[in-house]
C-alpha cells in the first residue's frame, strides 16, 4: 500500500511501487482531469503540482511522492489558480482541451513564482506543454490577462 | 474530406452492405434506415424513417418539435448535437445557430451528443453522418435555423392561445416568452407547446436582428468543463468492472503474428486476459499501468521478413513513375497545352516531395466497447458514426440495431478519427468479443502506438513544368501528381473517377486562377500503409506547390507576387479580396527590417477563401522563425466570429508544426518515429503572433476547422526564398539550414 495526499486528502491505494502517480490518479482514484498523452514527460498533459511545483505525473512513480502535497486540477483553489481558469474561460482558450489541464497547471506554477511573466518567461516555462491545437497566442494572451488581474 | 454535392451523396456513399446474421435483405434495409445507415439505395427509406419519427428519442414529458431540441417542464433546454467536437467549436456553433431562431438563453442551454441515426443526424453534405470536410456549419446552418424558429413557432403558439393574445404581440428572448405583462419560460409552455401543430414553414430572423450570429461576444459552451478537468473524453469514461486494454501490434507494416505465449504477461498482478485478435495480442488488465507491464512481460513472435515500405526510396520511385508517364489517370487536360508551352521563352521545371504525416492528437486513440444482454455498446470519439456504427456491428458479429454508439467530444482528431475501416472502433469490439465476458473494456493506445498504426497524410511527390512569355505573363501550366489514393478501396470509392481521386488532387485543379492552358495526370501507386486524409487533406501538398510556383514565377517576371496573383484573379473577386485584405493588413507595401521577409500565399477549400502573409526571419541556427502571420478569411456570413479567429490561429500553428517538423519515415515497414521527441509538433516558443481579419460576407456560411492550413506552408516558404535565395521544394523546412540572401 502507498500513502498519498491528494487535494488536502490522504489516500491509501494498492499500487506497485513503480506505478506512474498518473496512472494511481486516474485508475485507482478516478481523477481524471489529469490526462495521459505521451507517458515520456514530453508533452506535458499529465502535469500535477508537488508542492506547488508542477510535475509529470506520467514519470514520476507513486513511490517518488511520499508525503507531499499534490495537487490535480480538480483540487486547484488559490487565488491564482482561480484566476487563471478563469482568464482561460474569458478568452475561450481551449479547442479540444485534451491539453488544457496541463496547460493550466503549469501557468499557476509560473504565475505562483513569477506573478508578472514576460513573453519570454511564458515561453520557456510553457515550452513542455504541447498543445495540439496550437491554442498558444490564446495562452499566452490568458497568462498575461491572469497576471494583469492579480496584480490589480 | 471534401465537400460533396448532396445529390451525388447516394452514389459516394454506396457501400456494400453486408447483411448481418439472420435478418433478410428486406429486414436489413428497414433496421439500416432505422439504425441510421443511409447509405446507397437505402437513402429513400431513411426518408421515409425521417417522416414516421423526425424527432428520434425523446424523454417522457418533454416538448421536442424536431430532431435537435427538447424543452423539459423543468426549464432544461437540450439541444442535440449532430457533429462530433473534436475543438473545431462545432457544439458551439451548432447551438448558436439553434439558439438564435429559437431565442432561447445560449449560455444555459445543455447539450447532447447525437445518437447514431443517420436519418435524422446525417451530414447534409454527405447523405452519411460524420463529421468532415469542414461542413458542420455550412450543412447545418438552414437546417437548424428552421429547427430552432420551429420551435420558437409552436412556443410562440402556445402562449397565444395561453393568454389569449395575438402572436404578433408575443416577443421571445433568452428563453422567456413574454406579452404585455405576461410571461413564461419555455419549461412552462413546453407541455402546451407540444400540442401545437408543427408549423410548415416558418419565417427565419432578418440577419440584422441577429443577437447571437456574427457577434464576439458569442462564447464557447465547453471552456468551463475544459478548464477544470470535468470534461469527459474517452479515456475518462467510468463503468462498473471496467478493464483497460493494451495491444501488442506488428512491428511493421506487412508483417504477420506467428505465435505468442501468454504465460509471463499473465503473471503480472492486474493483468487478466491475454488474447489475440486481428489486431494483435490484447492484454486486458483492472488498468493502464498493469496492461503495459503485461505488454512487457508478453512472448510473442512476429514473420521473420520485415515489411517491404521504405520511405528513403520512395520519393525516387515516385519520380520515375511520374516521368515514365505510364497509367496517368487524367485530372485535366487542355490540349493547348503543349503548343502553349512551346512559345514559352521561359519555362521553369520543379519536383516537390511531401513526406507522410501522423495526425498525432492529444488523446491517444482509444474505444470502449461492452457486449451485455444480446447487444454491443460502445463509447468513443465517433466521428464518423455511420462508419463506426456499421463495422461495429460486423465486428461483433450483430445487426445494426443492436448496436448503440455513445458519442463524446475528442482531445483532438486532424481526420484520423473519421476513416473507412473505423478502426479504433473494431478493435474495441474484437478485444471485446475475445474476452468473452460481459465487461466492458476500453482498448487505450499509447502515444507511440498511435504513431505507429498507419492511416498518415499520404507520402506525395509533385512534378511541374510552367512556361512564361516575354513579358513574364503565365502560357503554361503542366503538372503530375503521384501519391496514394486516400478514396480507392474504401466505401467512398465511388468518388474517384476514371482513376481521379479529388483528394488528391484539389486544390491543383480546379484551381480560382484563370492558366491559359493547364493539363495535370495523377498516379496513385499502392502501398502497405493505409492513407487518410489529414486536416485540409489534399490541400496539405497542392497548395504548397501551386502558391510557391506563382511565387517563384511572379519572382522570374519581376513582378509583385501579390500584384500578379491579382491578375490571374479577375473572375474571382472573393479570392482576390481576402489577398487584398491580407496585404493591406500586414503592411505589404512597407519596407522590412534587414534579416526579416514577407511571404503571401492563398487558397480556396472547402468553400472558404483564406490568404496569409508570414514574416519571417531566421535562428542563429539558421532555422526559419516565422514571426507574424497576417490571416484574411472569408467564410461567409461569420457565425462565431471568435471561433473562426480561434480556428485560424490553430491552423496556422497546426500547419507550421508540419511545415517545418512534420515526417513520418518508414524503414522495412517499419515507423521510425515514436513521440513527440521525434516527431516534433509546435510548442509555444515557435508560435507566431496571428492577426485574424474576417471579410464582411453575406453568403452561406463555409467551413474554417481546415481552410487555414493550406497558405500557411507556401507563405513562409515564399518568405524564406525572399530572405535566403532558397526554394524549398521538399518539406519539412527543417531539413535544411538556411543563409541570408
Amino acid at each position: 500500500m502507498v500513502s498519498l495526499k491528494i487535494n488536502g486528502s490522504a489516500h491509501s491505494v494498492d499500487a506497485e511501487p513503480n506505478t506512474p502517480l498518473l496512472w494511481v490518479l486516474r485508475d485507482e482514484l478516478g481523477l481524471t482531469g489529469t490526462k495521459y498523452g505521451c507517458g515520456v514527460a514530453q508533452c506535458g498533459a499529465c502535469t500535477v503540482h508537488l508542492d506547488g511545483q508542477p510535475l509529470r505525473s506520467c514519470s514520476a512513480p507513486v513511490s517518488a511522492v511520499g508525503g507531499k502535497n499534490v495537487t490535480t486540477i480538480e483540487g486547484l483553489s488559490s487565488k491564482t489558480a482561480k484566476t487563471v481558469q478563469q482568464a482561460w474561460i474569458d478568452l475561450d482558450v481551449a479547442q479540444c482541451g485534451y491539453c488544457q489541464s496541463g496547460q493550466i497547471m503549469t501557468a499557476v506554477a509560473l504565475l505562483e513564482a513569477k506573478p508578472k511573466p514576460s513573453d519570454e518567461d511564458i515561453d520557456l516555462a510553457m515550452a513542455g506543454n504541447i498543445c495540439r491545437c496550437a491554442t498558444y497566442v490564446r495562452i499566452r494572451a490568458a497568462v498575461h490577462a491572469a497576471s494583469a488581474k492579480l496584480s490589480a | 474530406m471534401r465537400v460533396l454535392d448532396p445529390s451525388s451523396a447516394v452514389a459516394i456513399f454506396a457501400i456494400p452492405a453486408q447483411q448481418p446474421a439472420g435478418l433478410n435483405r428486406r429486414d436489413f434495409l428497414k433496421s439500416s434506415a432505422a439504425a441510421g445507415l443511409v447509405f446507397g439505395l437505402q437513402l429513400p427509406l431513411a426518408k421515409k424513417a425521417f417522416a414516421a419519427d423526425a424527432v428520434g428519442e425523446v424523454p417522457p414529458g418533454q416538448f421536442a418539435p424536431n430532431a435537435f431540441i427538447r424543452i423539459a417542464p423543468d426549464n432544461t433546454v437540450t439541444l442535440v448535437i449532430k457533429h462530433h467536437e473534436m475543438g473545431q467549436g462545432a457544439t458551439t456553433g451548432l447551438a448558436t445557430i439553434l439558439c438564435e431562431e429559437l431565442d432561447a438563453d445560449l449560455p444555459a442551454v445543455k447539450v447532447e451528443y447525437a445518437p447514431s441515426n443517420a436519418a435524422l443526424y446525417k451530414n447534409l453534405a454527405f447523405g452519411a453522418q460524420g463529421t468532415g470536410g469542414s461542413t458542420a456549419i455550412a450543412n447545418s446552418w438552414e437546417q437548424l435555423r428552421k429547427a430552432g424558429a420551429t420551435g420558437r413557432a409552436m412556443l410562440v403558439s402556445a402562449a397565444a392561445k395561453r393568454w389569449n393574445v395575438s402572436p404578433a404581440s408575443i416577443t421571445v428572448s433568452k428563453g422567456v416568452v413574454s406579452s404585455g405583462s405576461h410571461k413564461a419560460t419555455f419549461g412552462e409552455l413546453a407541455n402546451d407547446a407540444a400540442t401545437q401543430p408543427v408549423p410548415a414553414d416558418v419565417p427565419l430572423k432578418d440577419p440584422k436582428n441577429f443577437v447571437l450570429v456574427g457577434k464576439k461576444e458569442t462564447r464557447r459552451l465547453d471552456s468551463q468543463a475544459k478548464c477544470t478537468g470535468t470534461a469527459i473524453y474517452t479515456i475518462d469514461v467510468k463503468l462498473p468492472g471496467l478493464l483497460t486494454a493494451v495491444i501488442a501490434r506488428p512491428p511493421a507494416f506487412g508483417v504477420k503474428l506467428v505465435s505468442f505465449d501468454a504465460a509471463s504477461a499473465k503473471a503480472v498482478k492486474g493483468v487478466t486476459d491475454v488474447v489475440e485478435v486481428p489486431e494483435g495480442v490484447a492484454i486486458v488488465a483492472t488498468g493502464m499501468w498493469p496492461a503495459l507491464q503485461g505488454r512487457r512481460a508478453l512472448k510473442i513472435q512476429w514473420d521473420g521478413s520485415a515489411g517491404k515500405l521504405n520511405t528513403a526510396g520512395l520519393y525516387s520511385d515516385y519520380l520515375k513513375i511520374a516521368e515514365a508517364g505510364v497509367g496517368a489517370a487524367t485530372i485535366t487536360r487542355d490540349k493547348n497545352t503543349a503548343a502553349q508551352m512551346k512559345k514559352a521563352v521561359t519555362t521553369v521545371e520543379a519536383v516537390y516531395e511531401f513526406p507522410y504525416l501522423a495526425h498525432a492528437p492529444m488523446e491517444p486513440l482509444n474505444c470502449v466497447a461492452w457486449l451485455h444482454d444480446g447487444m454491443l455498446e460502445t463509447w468513443g470519439a465517433h466521428q464518423f458514426p455511420s462508419f463506426d456504427h456499421m463495422f461495429a456491428a460486423q465486428a461483433a458479429g450483430l445487426p445494426v440495431e443492436k448496436v448503440k454508439l455513445n458519442s463524446l467530444i475528442s482531445g483532438g482528431s486532424f481526420g484520423r478519427r473519421a476513416n473507412a475501416a473505423s478502426d479504433f472502433t473494431v478493435e474495441a469490439v474484437n478485444v471485446a468479443k475475445a474476452i468473452g465476458r460481459p465487461v466492458p473494456v476500453r482498448v487505450q493506445r499509447t502515444r507511440e502506438d498511435d504513431m505507429r498504426a498507419g492511416w498518415y497524410r499520404p507520402l506525395y511527390v509533385h512534378t511541374v513544368k510552367t512556361g512564361l512569355d516575354a513579358r513574364g505573363e503565365l502560357l503554361a501550366w503542366q503538372h503530375a501528381i503521384v501519391g496514394q489514393s486516400i478514396m480507392a478501396g474504401t466505401p467512398m470509392a465511388a468518388t474517384v473517377k476514371n482513376g481521379n481521386d479529388a483528394s488528391s488532387t484539389e486544390g491543383v485543379w480546379p484551381t480560382p486562377y484563370k492558366i491559359p492552358a493547364m493539363s495535370a495526370d495523377l498516379y496513385s501507386p499502392v502501398q502497405d500503409v493505409r492513407p487518410l486524409w489529414w486536416r485540409s487533406v489534399g490541400n496539405t501538398h497542392t497548395a504548397y506547390v501551386m502558391e510557391t510556383m506563382l511565387d517563384e514565377l511572379a519572382t522570374l517576371a519581376r513582378q509583385d507576387p501579390v500584384a500578379y496573383r491579382l491578375k490571374l484573379l479577375a473572375d474571382e473577386p472573393r479570392m482576390a479580396g481576402v489577398i487584398k485584405l491580407a496585404a493591406d493588413k500586414a503592411g505589404w507595401n512597407t519596407p522590412m527590417p534587414a534579416g526579416k521577409a514577407r511571404g503571401v500565399a492563398s487558397h480556396f477549400s472547402f468553400d472558404t477563401y483564406v490568404a496569409q502573409v508570414a514574416e519571417v526571419s531566421l535562428k542563429p541556427n539558421g532555422q526559419p522563425k516565422v514571426e507574424r502571420v497576417v490571416v484574411a478569411v472569408d467564410c461567409g456570413v461569420a457565425v462565431n466570429p471568435d471561433q473562426i479567429a480561434a480556428q485560424m490561429e490553430g491552423c496556422v500553428g497546426f500547419a507550421l508544426a508540419a511545415a517545418l517538423y512534420g515526417e513520418l519515415d518508414i524503414e522495412n515497414g517499419a515507423v521510425k518515429q515514436s513521440n513527440y521527441h521525434d516527431f516534433r509538433v509546435l510548442r509555444i516558443d515557435e508560435m507566431p503572433k496571428v492577426e485574424v481579419y474576417i471579410a464582411d460576407s453575406q453568403h452561406a456560411p463555409t467551413g474554417v476547422g481546415e481552410p487555414g492550413v493550406p497558405p500557411l506552408a507556401p507563405a513562409v516558404a515564399n518568405a524564406l526564398a525572399k530572405l535566403t535565395g532558397t526554394r524549398v521544394r521538399r518539406l519539412p523546412l527543417a531539413r535544411q539550414k538556411f543563409q541570408l540572401a
